[in-house]
């Protein structure tokens, strides 16, 4: 069965026509051809396509593109504004918060839904909430920094 | 310092793609009408192939082509071959059996390729792969080092007697026998060294693009080193010739190791992309990965130290058996032999040393590098050796490895295992490490911690390392196959913009910063007017690669030897439009002057005059400004340092959590001291993944039974404290950057630092000994007296 | 992934109608377990039939002496709920406990009811508080509710539309995570309901189940020292590679005493 969805991806209306079974990670990356939202697993664990859906993020690797019609999604490409990054991908780079990248969007994508609850998390608060999103390169030391610091420079506008 | 040179916490470059999602890795690739692979796996660890039926696969619509072993032997496709050759005590050579990219006639591990499925979706191939029948006749298996070594046990390969690969000696069997005889006491120790797999975030993928019009091959693969891949696949796999063959590594998501390797998927791809004429795509998804990456460590050791009575260590006897699983892998031999035996002396002045290696075959995914590959072993096994030496003498742990350091003075040191460390200062570290851990109020934290009903312990380790891989004609007498230099070419543009092409591999380290602050230093030229381009045999001249902590120290220097060609090469040209002797051009912050004159020109100008030669000494130099350089290190490098973790253990549940690290590392000058503390950071949790949670289990059958995120516990946030980082630097001896490397240590000084902890933890309940990883359960056991 | 057909009803009785049609179909909550069992071909649904257009399913209610959770919210609004926390804050705590931040953003407590993974943590709640499991056709007790792995008294077709838990006295949840899935190796609910003193056991057998040697233990002396001494037979008990048996045994009085202790703190 082949179905139409449409939903809005970082403000833009945008649909495809998909199998049901289609993936919502893989009608972004394969049928829109943003390819910032990244799978690592196929279990749920990894994060690394932690994308929004109706402002709550969610792994886009375990929901199906169907689920996700009339929905308003963000991913990656759509946080930076008029080519002025957001302070949370400011302070992942002045803090060294990534290396290999491939973890990046999503611990982006997430830490702004933890910021959004949470406007002013502790150490402790971040690295529980990370929780479902794996990192093998950083040792989690410096995300945890950078979403501390994201979020200070968020508070403060 | 200069402003983003040698020695500035610069902010990386390639982090902008990352951050925005413009990062290119080898999933985000697509080419025209390509086709998804889907691979067949045995679903057995050991079966003879008795018939594949294709047609129903075949059959379905939207399917191009399935393809088996016979279809690739029939092509005449060559085996994947071994990076290393070890031989035996007994002078024979290492048994080394074939490796063919789609196994034929008989599987040998849950996840060996059987066939290829190539289809207009990756859903059609996944769904027409189900219906590819495989008649297998299952076989015996062996999965673990233990029913390897059985005797009568089942074998992997008939000419391997007893699964043996190779049976190999390294130091002096008989100073080491005398040692043991003169010893006043004797420690011992059996070890295990988990099984671990490496699970960079980015699961593997590949491209094989065929271009009929050129008779030209295109692989994008997430490989650490695509100019070896392009060697071993081209020469040996496929017979393509390098010119026709361009591999192309591009955004790669971490490697740890686990991408060093040539996989058959690269083969197949590539392969399959000519007999289809269609661009061919295959990904892993990370089941996949967990059953088809190579995996690393699953050493199982017997150690004795001989000591004196004051503790002076005499001699070392170590007794390993190395699981290398069904096939050699690329480094899989030389990991347990040449990356680890000859790491067994640590900083220690052990006189005799002798160290005995037995590499298996079992019916298991190949074993191959995996960070630190080797040296973690030794590391650990040493380690948890003083350790135990110090409980059982008294001696402080911290005064045991002092009393038995080599000395700065001692240096140059040629160990009884081969290698020569050229410098060192292995107490410095272990003080500075000391001092930072806040060692001396330890006691005040424990009891802190029983006031809360955890039990606090306090666990070092002080390693060493080779890093640097490694001077060619050492490497070649060990048994590598291919060289180990590096290369790197300095472009620098008409208008003075310079691009670096390296044959070191970024794959999260890091390099198009650190190598673009050495091109600051040396040049002048503006940070942001340096591109460093890798990862490409089309682009870059040539390269081994990144591994074993090489790119600085190898990668590094020969870029440094270009960029003296081309200041030298300046200075000419500069010396020209200057009217002066070239004796007297002084190049300093990206000008070129006449010493003790006004007179200069700037870097930029001398780069156009170069290009636009009009005014320009044609008659002796040549035009361009462009510089290749390639580097074989005289030696290794030797970093090492002193790790020192704090736990406390919930007595009611086993459960561990480390609440304070502190790592005294030396890597030499450091380029970049916040991507260094990074390295650091990830290698450590890597190390206390190992300790406490990482654990690659078969089943009896040679079933994987971690074979998901479910099962295998990587280390998440919340398992991990901040770290605290400190260096303290003895420069490189023997290479101009006076780098030593970064990349494993974190990896090779945590994992004895964190059980040591957990068994001081553990002091009053009379617990000896605690394998890897020390998972709740296993600390409760112990704790109930079931160690 | 197999090829199934997606149908998003609006109501009550076009979801029944879907399901009557197809013998195969299956109810689509978060999706939190089915898609990643039907993305390893696991399950082969011919129909997927999504609840997340019926209207009515997704309230959290309060009646005064009970609180009546939709099917379909999800474990991150009760966590989150006012309502919940002030009355029973055990069940915010435990729902905050249940995967990831993602994961309680899309899993719904009727999709951890229905499907009674033995490792997870709502079962532990429903039965715990005495939870009554309201389906589309009648009301089911949380002691007739749990039958064994992966085993309900659901009957084919029928639809959870709410748990409705009575208000306890007090109440705490402690949980031991495996350490890679954050699923509980052993949860224990020690609550003291209008009734008595119940305490449930999540992730140590094949499904959820009361501990009644703990039960009548509590109702006597409502301490941890109560329950010093209780044995837990390992026989019953789940083994795997991350607890054995005997560990879980030891770990259902761990958690049973934590619980307990949190209470009278």
């Amino acid at each position: 069965m082949s179905i139409n969805v449409s939903f809005t991806l970082n403000g833009e209306a945008v649909s495809a026509h998909v199998a049901s079974r289609t993936l919502l990670v893989e009608m972004i990356r394969e049928h829109l051809g943003r390819t910032g939202t990244h799978v690592g697993c196929d279990t749920s664990q990894c994060g690394a396509c932690v994308i929004h859906v109706n402002g709550r993020s969610v792994k886009s690797c375990t929901m199906l593109a169907a689920q996700a019609d009339g929905a308003e999604i963000v991913t990656i490409e759509g946080v930076a504004k008029n080519g002025q990054l957001h302070p949370m991908q400011e302070a992942f780079r002045e803090h060294h918060g990534l290396q290999c990248g491939f973890c990046t969007p999503g611990m982006i994508m997430s830490a702004l839904d933890l910021v959004k609850q949470n406007p002013d998390p502790s150490e402790k608060e971040i690295r529980e909430w990370l929780e479902g999103n794996l990192c093998r390169c950083t040792g989690y030391h410096n995300i945890v920094r950078a979403i501390k610091a994201g979020a200070d420079s968020m508070r403060v506008g | 310092m200069t402003e983003n040179g040698f020695g500035a916490a610069v902010r990386r470059k390639e982090d902008y793609r990352f951050i925005t999602g413009r990062g290119q890795f080898v999933d985000d690739i697509n080419r025209p009408h390509q086709l998804y692979a889907q691979i067949i796996r045995s679903p057995i660890a050991h079966g003879k192939i008795n018939k594949v039926d294709v047609d129903a696969a075949i059959a379905m619509s939207g399917v191009v082509a399935v393809f088996t072993g016979a279809d690739m032997a029939a092509d005449g496709v060559g085996g994947i071959p071994c990076g290393w050759g070890i031989t035996s005590k007994d002078g024979s050579p290492m048994v080394e059996p074939g490796h063919p990219p789609l196994a034929a006639e008989c599987v040998r591990y849950v996840g060996d390729q059987v066939a290829v499925v190539l289809a207009e979706t990756l859903a059609i191939a996944r769904d027409a792969a189900e219906l590819v029948d495989v008649d297998y006749a299952e076989l015996p298996s062996v999965a673990n080092l233990e029913s390897a070594s059985a005797d009568g046990a089942p074998l992997v390969w008939d000419d391997a007697k007893g699964n043996v690969c190779f049976d190999w000696e390294i130091g002096d069997k008989s100073a080491t026998d005398a040692a043991f005889a003169s010893a006043d006491q004797v420690v011992t120790i059996d070890i295990v060294n988990n099984r671990l797999i490496a699970n960079a975030m980015e699961p593997r993928a590949a491209i094989g693009d065929y271009d009929a019009g050129k008779d030209e091959y295109t692989l994008y693969t997430t490989s650490q080193n695509p100019h070896v891949i392009r060697m071993l696949m081209g020469a040996f796999v496929l017979s393509i010739p390098e010119h026709k063959l361009r591999v192309i590594a591009p955004d790669v998501g971490g490697g740890f190791g686990s991408k060093i390797c040539h996989y058959a998927e690269e083969a197949i791809v590539t392969w399959a992309s000519r007999k289809v004429n269609r661009p061919v795509k295959w990904t892993a998804d990370r089941s996949e990965s967990f059953i088809s990456d190579a995996h690393g460590r699953d050493h199982v050791s017997h150690a004795e130290l001989a000591m004196s009575k004051d503790g002076d260590f005499l001699g070392l006897r170590v007794s390993t058996r190395a699981n290398l699983g069904a096939y050699l892998s690329t480094f899989g031999p030389a990991v347990p032999t040449i990356l680890y035996a000859t790491l067994l002396a640590g900083s220690y002045k052990t006189p005799a040393i002798h160290a005995e290696v037995k590499a298996m075959f079992t019916h298991t995914v190949p074993v191959d590098s995996y960070r630190g590959a080797g040296r973690p072993e030794a590391s650990y096994l040493l380690e948890r050796l003083v350790d135990k030496a110090a409980k059982q003498t008294g001696i402080d742990p911290i005064e045991l490895r002092r009393r038995n350091f080599i000395q700065p003075e001692d240096f140059p040191y040629q160990t009884p295992v081969a290698l020569e460390y050229d410098t060192g200062d292995y107490d410095a570290a272990m003080v500075k490490a000391i001092e930072l851990a806040d060692y001396a109020n330890f006691d005040k934290r424990r009891e802190e911690s029983a006031a809360r009903g955890k039990l606090r312990g306090v666990g070092i380790s002080t390693y060493i390392e080779a890093c640097g891989i490694a001077p060619s004609n050492v490497a070649g007498a060990l048994g590598a196959r291919a060289g180990l230099y590096e290369v790197g070419t300095v472009r620098v543009n008409p208008t003075g913009s310079v691009t670096v092409l390296t044959g070191s591999h970024s794959h999260g380290q890091g390099h198009e910063t650190t190598f673009a602050q050495l091109v600051v230093e040396e040049l002048g030229v503006d940070f942001d007017n340096i591109d460093i381009v890798h990862g490409d045999t089309g682009k870059v001249p040539f390269g081994m690669g990144t591994y074993g902590s090489r790119s600085a120290a190898v990668g590094g220097v020969a870029l440094m030897n270009a960029l003296e060609k081309i200041r030298t090469k300046a200075k000419k040209i500069a010396a020209h439009l200057l009217e002066a002797s070239e004796d007297d051009i002084e190049f300093k912050d990206g000008q070129l002057s006449v010493a003790g004159t006004d007179r200069s020109v700037a870097f930029g100008d001398v780069a156009m005059a170069a290009y636009v030669p009009h005014n320009y000494p044609l008659e002796t130099l040549e035009p361009g400004l462009e510089e290749t350089a390639f580097y074989d290190p005289k030696n290794f490098t030797f970093p090492a340092g002193c790790h020192i973790c704090e736990v406390e253990v919930d007595p009611d549940t086993g459960v561990v959590e480390v609440v304070r690290f502190t790592a005294g590392d030396d890597f030499g000058r450091i380029i970049n001291p916040m991507i260094v503390d990074g390295q650091v950071h990830g290698g450590v949790t890597q190390g206390i993944g190992q300790a406490l949670y990482e654990q690659c289990v078969y089943d009896d059958s040679g079933q994987l039974l971690t074979g998901s995120m479910m099962d295998y516990c990587l280390p998440k946030a919340d398992n991990v404290p901040n770290f605290a980082v400190t260096t303290n630097v003895t420069p490189c001896t023997h290479n101009v950057l006076g780098v030593k490397g970064c990349g494993e240590a974190g990896a090779i000084g945590s994992p004895p630092a964190v059980i040591n902890a957990v068994l001081n933890a553990l002091s009053d309940y009379n617990v000896d000994d605690l394998q890897m990883p020390a998972t709740p359960e296993r600390v409760w056991q112990a704790m109930q007296g079931n160690g | 992934m197999y090829e199934f057909n997606y149908h998003r009803p609006t109501s009550l009785d076009e979801a029944r109608k879907i399901l009557g049609d197809n013998d195969e179909a299956k109810l689509l909550a978060g999706g939190m377990t089915l898609l990643p069992t039907m993305k390893m071909r696991l399950a082969s649904p011919s129909d997927l039939v999504d609840l997340s257009n019926i209207e009515g399913l997704a309230d959290i209610i309060d009646s005064g002496d009970a609180i009546e959770v939709g099917a379909m919210v999800c474990h991150a609004e009760v966590a989150a709920s006012d309502v919940v926390r002030a009355a029973i804050p055990a069940l915010s705590d435990l729902a905050n406990s249940i995967g990831d931040a993602q994961v309680r953003n899309r899993g719904t407590i009727g999709g951890s009811v229905a499907n009674s993974d033995p490792a997870a943590d709502y079962p532990a709640a429903v039965l715990g508080l005495n939870a009554v499991v309201k389906t589309d056709r009648r009301e089911i007790s949380a002691d007739d509710y749990f039958k064994a792995l992966f085993e309900t008294a659901l009957e084919p077709g029928e639809i959870v539309i709410s748990v409705r838990f009575a208000r306890p006295k007090r109440a705490a949840y402690s949980k031991f995570p495996n350490p890679a899935s954050r699923y509980a190796i052993v949860g224990v609910m020690v609550a003291e309901t209008t009734e008595g003193i119940r305490v449930a056991v999540t992730g140590a057998a094949g499904c959820a189940y009361r501990a009644t040697a703990m039960e009548d233990a509590l109702s006597k002396d409502f301490s941890a020292g109560a329950l010093e001494g209780i044995a837990v037979d390992a026989a019953d008990l789940l083994s795997d590679l991350h607890a054995s048996a005997e560990y879980r045994a030891h770990l259902v009085g761990v958690m049973a005493r934590r619980a307990v202790r949190q209470l009278i703190a």
